[in-house]
This record gives C-alpha cells, sequence and structure tokens, in this order.
C-alpha cells in the first residue's frame, strides 16, 4: 500500500517538473503532459502500435526470465565457494560498471539483427546484479543456520531447500529490482540501435520526424510499467520479510 | 528365545559413557598462510548418560570447537570421538545442539521454527502438533507462537532454539551459551529452565558457559578448561542433587564451589587476556 502511494508521489512530482520545464522552454518543442496524454491515448488506439509493444514485451520478458534463471543459478555456483567467490565479485562488478553499448556491435554479429540480439542485450544489463546479490547473499549467510539444519538432522539437499533459499530471498529479490529494470533498458537501448520494431524502434522513428509528443508518451508509458514492476517486487520483498 | 547380538546392542549398556572422547584434538590449517591453529586437546572425556556437564573455559580455548566436535560437525584432528558407543561420523541421531549465535530462522514464525526439525523428518502432522505445542508452553514462548524472531529479544530467540532441539527428542543436548546476552538474573532463572528441561527429558546435557554461578548451580560436574589449547585442567564434582533450584546459590557450598572455579580459571584466562 505504502509503495504504491510511493510511486504514486514519483508520477505527481515528476508531472509537476515536466509541467515546470514545459512553461520555461516554451516552443523549444517539449510538449505538455497533457498534449503527451492526449498522444499517448491515440498511440494505445492503435493497432500497429500495440505490436511494437507487443514486440518490447516478449524481449522483456525472455529477458527477465533468462537472466533470472542464469543469473540465480550462476550466482548460487559462485558463492557455493569463497575463493570462486572473491575471483568472480571485481570482474562482476567491472562488467556491471562497463557501459555495455560499446559491446552492441558484437551481439549483433553473433545474434543477428532479430529479436534475440535484443534479449541477449537485455541478459547482458540484467543478469550480473542478479548473480552479484545472489552470490554475495549466499556468502553472507550466517553459517549457523547450515549447522543448525545439519544437526537437526537436515541433508545437504534439504538444507539449500529450506534453509539457504528462504535466508538468500530478500537479497535475491533486491537483485531482481535491479535486474528487471536493466533488462528493459537493454531491450530498448537494442532496439533503438538496430532494429525494424519495439518500443525503441517507435521512439526513434518518432524523433526523426520531430514528433516530441510521441516520444514522451512512450517514455511515460515505460516509467509506468517500470513503476508497476518495480512496486510489484518490493510488495514481494515486504511480504516475505514482515 | 535367543537374543541376537543385534539385540543386545540396543540395551542401555549404563555402565557404558553416553559419549566419550580420547585424545580428541583440533588442528586448523592455515595452509602455509602463518602458523596453524591448534585449537583444542588432546581432551579425554566421559559424559555419564543423563548427567548434566558444564564446561566452563577462557574465551577462544575451544569450547565451541569441543561441541562442534560432539555434534559431528568437525572431524577431530586425533583421538576419537563415541556416542552411544559409535564413532562419530556425521551428526549423529540423538544429538541436538544450540549454538551460541542465534540460530532462529528469520523468515519463519516461532512455531514453524520450533516444528522445523519435525517437518523435515516426515514425522505425523498431529505428532508434531502436539510436541511443539508442548515446547513452546515449555519455553514460556505460549504468547508469541505467531511472532517472527524479529519481534523477539535475544533470550526469548534462544528459546526458540532450544524449543526447536527439544522437539526432536535428543538424548543428548548440547548447549553453547545459550544465555550469553542476558542479565545474570535473567539468567539464572533460564538456569532454572534448564534444570527442568534436564529433569523431564532424562537426557545428557552439555552446557558451555562462561559465567562460573551457572555452571557450579547448573552442572553435576564442571570440567574447567585451560588457555588455548583448551585441556581440562579440572573436572570438579559439585554434590548436587537433581532436585536443585537457583536458590542453591545462597547454599554455604555454593561460594566454595565458585570460589575454586575461578581459582583454577584464574591464571588461565590471564594468559588469555595476555596473548590477546
Ligand atoms: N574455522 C576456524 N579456522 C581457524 N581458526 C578457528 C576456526 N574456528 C575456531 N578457530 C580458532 O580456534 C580457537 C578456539 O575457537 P572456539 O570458537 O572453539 O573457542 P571458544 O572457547 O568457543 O571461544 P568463545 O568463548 O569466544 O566462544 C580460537 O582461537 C579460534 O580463533
Ligand atoms: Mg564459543
Amino acid at each position: 500500500m505504502r509503495s504504491a502511494l510511493g510511486s504514486a508521489v514519483v508520477v505527481l512530482v515528476l508531472l509537476v517538473v515536466w509541467e515546470g520545464l514545459h512553461l520555461a522552454v516554451s516552443n523549444s518543442g517539449l510538449p505538455s503532459p497533457v498534449a503527451t496524454l492526449v498522444r499517448l491515448g491515440v498511440l494505445l488506439g492503435d493497432a500497429d502500435f500495440w505490436r511494437q509493444a507487443g514486440e518490447t514485451g516478449r524481449a522483456f520478458a525472455a529477458a527477465v526470465v533468462l537472466s533470472t534463471f542464469a543469473g540465480i543459478g550462476l550466482g548460487i555456483l559462485l558463492g557455493m565457494n569463497r575463493t570462486t567467490g572473491a575471483v568472480a565479485q571485481p570482474i562482476l562488478v567491472n562488467l556491471y560498471a562497463l557501459p555495455k553499448v560499446t559491446l552492441y556491435p558484437v551481439v549483433l554479429l553473433i545474434f543477428g539483427l532479430g529479436i534475440s540480439a535484443r534479449i541477449a542485450f537485455g541478459i547482458m544489463h540484467g543478469m550480473i546484479p542478479l548473480t552479484l546479490f545472489t552470490m554475495n547473499a549466499i556468502l553472507n549467510m550466517k553459517p549457523v543456520y547450515r549447522r543448525s539444519a545439519a544437526v537437526m538432522g537436515l541433508t545437504p539437499w534439504q538444507s539449500s531447500f529450506y534453509v539457504v533459499l528462504p535466508a538468500i530471498l530478500p537479497e535475491v529479490i533486491t537483485g531482481a529490482r535491479l535486474g528487471v529494470s536493466l533488462c528493459l533498458l537493454g531491450v530498448l537501448i537494442g532496439e533503438m540501435f538496430a532494429a525494424r520494431n519495439g518500443l525503441g524502434f517507435v521512439v526513434m522513428q518518432a524523433m526523426e520526424r520531430g514528433d516530441m509528443p510521441s516520444v514522451l508518451a512512450v517514455a511515460l508509458l515505460l516509467a509506468v510499467l517500470a513503476l508497476v514492476v518495480n512496486a510489484a517486487l518490493l510488495a514481494l520483498d515486504r511480504a516475505w520479510r514482515r | 528365545m535367543s537374543v541376537s547380538p543385534a539385540e543386545v546392542a540396543v540395551v542401555p549398556d549404563t555402565a557404558m559413557p553416553h559419549a566419550r572422547l580420547v585424545g580428541v584434538t583440533r588442528v586448523f590449517s592455515r595452509r602455509g598462510k602463518g602458523e596453524d591453529i591448534h585449537a583444542l586437546g588432546p581432551i579425554d572425556l566421559d559424559l555419564k548418560r543423563g548427567e548434566f556437564f558444564s564446561v566452563v573455559g577462557p574465551s577462544g580455548c575451544g569450547k565451541s570447537t569441543l561441541l562442534d566436535v560432539l555434534a559431528g560437525l568437525a572431524t577431530p584432528t586425533s583421538g576419537t570421538a563415541e556416542f552411544e558407543g559409535r564413532p562419530i561420523a556425521g551428526v549423529p541421531a540423538g544429538v541436538g545442539a544450540v549454538f551460541q549465535e542465534d540460530a532462529s530462522f528469520p523468515w519463519l514464525s516461532v512455531t514453524d521454527n520450533v516444528a522445523f526439525g519435525l517437518r523435515r523428518a516426515g514425522v505425523d502432522p498431529a505428532e508434531i502438533a502436539r510436541r511443539v505445542d508442548y515446547a513452546i508452553g515449555f519455553m514460556g514462548l505460549r504468547g508469541f507462537a505467531d511472532a517472527y524472531p524479529a519481534q523477539l529479544s535475544g533470550g526469548m530467540r534462544q528459546r526458540v532454539c532450544i524449543a526447536r532441539t527439544l522437539v526432536m527428542q535428543p538424548r543428548l543436548i548440547l548447549l553453547d551459551e545459550p544465555f550469553g546476552a542476558l542479565d545474570a538474573q535473567t539468567r539464572l532463572l533460564m538456569g532454572d529452565e534448564l534444570l527442568r528441561m534436564w529433569r523431564e527429558t532424562g537426557a545428557t546435557v552439555l552446557l558451555i558457559t562462561h559465567a562460573l554461578d551457572e555452571a557450579a548451580m547448573l552442572a553435576d560436574r564442571v570440567g574447567v578448561m585451560s588457555a588455548r589449547p583448551g585441556v581440562f585442567i579440572d573436572i570438579v564434582a559439585t554434590g548436587w542433587d537433581a532436585e536443585r533450584d537457583s536458590r542453591i546459590v545462597s547454599h554455604p557450598r555454593f561460594g566454595d564451589l565458585t570460589g575454586h572455579l575461578w581459582e583454577r580459571l584464574r591464571v588461565e584466562s590471564l594468559k588469555h587476556l595476555r596473548e590477546g
């Protein structure tokens, strides 16, 4: 409930700042919130727009699912051992900091111009925080949890499932929150630079036409989507921690 | 009717120690990064079936390491460890442990924490409910059955861990400074709870503590350990009868007992202090 309220406040503040900017730089091409909302309404009534949104949605969903599984899996593997964890940590942090756009041509070379390149690019963005958070959650888990499980007669598999998994879940969810928004970022950048469909492509086309209301309408739509996903994951996190 | 050898082995032999350590040492290898750490031993110890044994010793002398060996969580570097006549390899069935740090699971309610081990063992749900309810009442957690560990004090969380161990009905209960974080008065009262638990379960109890009065009041025998590497420098029989409670702290012999323990421990604790 409180996170929903927080999201609402963020939206409201953004709207006010936006209106202010619109008034300050009038005629410079920054449309007002109202004009943008009107345009968004038009776009939402357009079947082609929905097709493009669906394209982005598919790539986004695939990137989220794959980077979640791969990120958590890799994080668990690396976190099981102090040495691999210590080696992987700086590598992952550096990969995370790297501007991945510079590698997009390489991705295109490998995956071609289709949707798989955008999915791969989304995964490149989203997987690292999930891996890092999962790995560190396992490395930092209180050893006494596993020891307790062992004296209560749990097998190593049982303790992995009933103790390690729930113990690391809050941090994994934090990693997922970061990962999900980065996946979206990766997919959109991919669509902007080398694609004939998707919302990123719609934005680029609108920019070429000088159609600022459409650019902002898509940005608004994506912002709302990102906030909703984030709020949902936060709610999940809260429900878990109690 | 003929008695097979297997059946003979099951009959509890009262002459046999419940747990036995012979020449047990534990050395932590630093793999070339500095000197190895000789943490414990050599330790020789016979725990009698049903006795309350307390261990005192300067901090870092290897008390928790000793518990790990008995719980099957650490293998001795040398020497042998046995529980009920069988060598300890892995966690033996019938041994329960409460550790020094808080080990309650923050994602489970008190009830689910206490039921945890039984559920994993696939015990019948009705039986689980019965045992969990009893343990929660016994440990004074009745009003907190649905609370989560984050809502409880440190002492209550340790009681959750004790309840969680009790429901497994262990025959040997290992307790590592379970009330280390509590004030002295509460600790004495919790001591009464431990005595009640011990009498009721008939289990063998090994309690590690740094409080000499706690050791002197609770135990049938108190083992005093040297500074690291910890060995037993004295084992003192207290001579209390089983029906004792915290009121024995005013018994004339109680002062002599703690005085004696402190005399043995003072030199060792100084050693620890000087070596850091
Ligand atoms: N995994 C480990 N690796 C290296 N050294 C260890 C390890 N575990 C314990 N030690 C060392 O072994 C010694 C004994 O540790 P232990 O925890 O058994 O002492 P303790 O008597 O329980 O101490 P305390 O009273 O502080 O609880 C200490 O010097 C400790 O630093
Ligand atoms: Mg200790």
